[in-house]
């Protein structure tokens, strides 16, 4: 199979139309982050007993046109406590994700994030990147380049004062309770039929009841980062990638 | 079955009235004075099948609050006042929502991190909702270990009953005071299934998605298509508790010419007060609000209207205060006992009934 043949085309059945006062911007990839989960939720079969737990980011929209139980946008941050306390009190079968964004997750988020890994809470995390703070009108996030000016670092992020960024995807991999990590983009059909592997092998970890997992999806952001959508996606190859390589950062079969 | 009596402490008696309850989760995170609630759990629940969590954080409990709400279940966790601060947030996300969940405050001394023992200096902000927006929550304050027992239990019913967050206002002298309780399941009206509940698409009964959002008004939802039909939702919900849901005692109150008014171990204090005023002739009454919010508005101001004199005894700097003069005619001779009058200056100090006594007397005689 040549993956960069297969297309990524028609509509998923998950999609539904409500009328939701929200929309993504042209060229933003939080569709195309969501259309990477639907279509695992619909290979793997997941629709009727998943619950989406919606973070505060513009993909927040996602839990509201995804045809699934959905909670959302839940406190800041907060969503891995969430989606844990769900685990504790559901059923093995249900399944429990959160959307997120790189803010939402690693900078007011990072206590639930780190100690819902630790803890091997069985649900997924999915951490949609896109290196700044989109909703808010592009500001400075933990994730944001060294040198990489927003509204906040206007003359670009320097290490002195604002510090070096995290990489989430490998800081989550060191903890026990994590059964899998893994970063994937969606600049191109390979990139994405790659990262499409990534969520359902991490989505596979939490129905196999092996451990806490996690996926982060680089993601453009055209109307924050000033460029036009294609030069968005050059900029993740060439650029960004530099600083989050793709890959998976660990893969158990069981917890040591 | 005879119910079971034990000699119990007012935070042990929140473990059991919440068994009595059937909740099935307690999340909650250490903190002084109400450790032995957490423990209670943490020794208690595993072994009966029910959840315990010890969680990373206050604000971390109430989001583990706010899941296991959207799940359908009856979720407790309990705190002291710097945890209560770091909860409000989250408070305010499950009012918009419209999800479940009872939350015991055992008020020690503030503000900052303060003391680690008892105060009441909490009222304010359990009462006219501490976090944002101006949503409203059913407060319920117990002045005996036996109360606390019972009103864990009447908490989850009005939790559920109104689909919002019920607040258990204890303080450090009821939460480590021993006493008997009587062990005693409470029968409440039935409520309807969950049906809002999150559990899966396909295990939803009539197979359709539930989606819940605490951006209603932004998000539209069956329920509440816009911000304005949101904000009457609230209204009609905040108007029917305050109609339907006022709890008080009264003592005494037939020939008094000056009425205490006390919540808590302040209530305690003055009970005692009040019968030493008896024993040297003085005509005194005492209103007891045991729904904070809700206030009993109406009770008092019959006493103020009355001409009877208002004592308020809170140890705090005056927060009750604020609920009894609005109940009350600018006329009405109201004076307070608070934790400027405790007994001695340093955490340990509390408001003793021989404070309660000489104001009595500086009023009346
Ligand atoms: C407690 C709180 N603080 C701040 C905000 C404002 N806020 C909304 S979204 C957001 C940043 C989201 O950024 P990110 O998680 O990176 O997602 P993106 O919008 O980029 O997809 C912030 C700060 C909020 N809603 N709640
Ligand atoms: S601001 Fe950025 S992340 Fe948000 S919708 Fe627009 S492009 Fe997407």
């Amino acid at each position: 199979m040549n993956d960069n043949k297969e297309l990524v085309a028609g509509t998923p059945k998950i999609k539904i139309n409500v009328p939701v006062p929200l929309a993504f911007c042209q060229g933003c990839q939080h569709g195309s982050a969501t259309r990477v989960i639907w279509d695992s939720l619909e290979d793997l079969g997941l629709e009727d007993r998943i619950i989406w737990v919606g973070g505060v980011t513009c993909g927040t929209v996602s839990a509201f046109i995804s045809d699934v139980d959905a909670i959302g946008p839940v406190p800041h941050g907060r969503a891995p406590d969430i989606a844990s306390a769900m685990r504790r009190l559901s059923d093995k079968e249900t399944i429990i994700i959160t959307y997120q964004g790189d803010g939402d997750a690693i900078a007011i988020g990072t206590e639930s994030l780190i100690q819902a890994a630790a803890r091997a809470e069985r649900i997924t995390v999915f951490m949609v990147n896109n290196v700044n703070y989109g909703t808010t009108g592009g500001q400075m996030a933990p994730t944001t380049l060294i040198g990489q000016k927003t509204t906040t670092s206007p003359t670009g992020r320097g290490t002195n004062k604002e510090g070096f960024p995290i990489n989430a995807a490998e800081l989550v991999a060191v903890l026990g309770g994590t059964a899998y990590s893994a970063r994937g983009s969606l600049t191109s059909p390979a990139n994405y039929n790659k990262t499409k592997k990534y969520v359902k092998k991490a989505l596979q970890k939490q129905i196999d009841d092996i451990g806490f997992s996690f996926v982060e999806i680089l993601s453009a952001c055209p109307a924050n980062w000033g460029m036009p959508p294609v030069e968005c996606l050059k900029w993740i190859d060439n650029t960004l990638t530099k600083q989050y390589p793709l890959g998976e950062f660990k893969d158990l079969d069981a917890l040591v | 079955m005879m119910d079971e009596v034990v000699f119990i402490d007012g935070n042990e008696a929140v473990g059991w009235g919440a068994l009595a309850a059937d909740c099935d989760a307690f999340f909650g995170y250490p903190i002084t004075p109400q450790n032995n609630i957490t423990e209670w759990f943490a020794k208690e629940y595993p072994k009966r099948g029910r959840a315990f969590v010890q969680t990373s954080s206050e604000t971390a409990s109430i989001n583990w609050l706010y899941g296991g709400a959207s799940v359908g279940k009856r979720v407790i966790t309990s705190t002291s006042s710097p945890g209560w601060a770091l909860m409000q947030e989250t408070l305010s996300h499950m009012a918009n929502t419209e999800v479940p969940c009872v939350i015991v405050l055992v008020q020690r001394g503030g503000p900052g991190q303060g003391t680690t023992r008892h105060a009441q200096m909490d009222y304010t902000s359990a009462t006219k909702g501490g976090g944002n927006g101006g949503y409203k929550n059913i407060v319920l304050g117990p002045y005996s270990a036996q109360e606390a027992h019972d009103l864990v239990q009447v908490a989850f019913y009005l939790a559920d009953k109104y689909i919002n967050p019920v607040i258990v206002l204890s303080d450090g002298i009821i939460g480590t005071t021993l006493e008997t309780v009587t062990l005693k399941k409470l029968e409440f009206e039935k409520l309807p299934e969950k049906d809002w509940a999150l559990r899966g698409k396909g295990r939803q009964k009539d197979k359709k998605r539930r989606v819940l959002t605490s951006a209603q008004g932004l998000v539209p939802t069956p329920r509440n298509p816009s911000f304005v039909a949101l904000q009457n939702t609230l209204f009609e919900k905040h108007s029917t508790m305050e109609r339907e849901e006022i709890r008080y005692e009264t003592y005494q109150l037939e020939d008094a010419d000056l009425v205490l008014v006390a919540y808590g171990y302040s209530a305690r204090v003055s009970m005692e007060a009040m019968s030493q005023a008896r024993g040297i002739g003085l005509k005194v009454g005492m209103i007891r609000p045991v729904t904070l919010w809700p206030f009993p508005y109406q009770q008092v101001k019959e006493q103020a209207k009355k001409g009877n004199k208002i004592l308020v005894v809170e140890d705090s700097l005056g927060q009750m205060l604020m609920d009894v003069k609005m109940a009350c005619d600018d006329g009405t001779e109201i004076g307070l006992v608070s934790c400027l009058d405790r007994h001695e200056v340093m955490e340990g100090g509390a408001i003793y009934p021989e404070k309660v006594l000489d104001k009595i007397r500086a009023m009346m005689e």
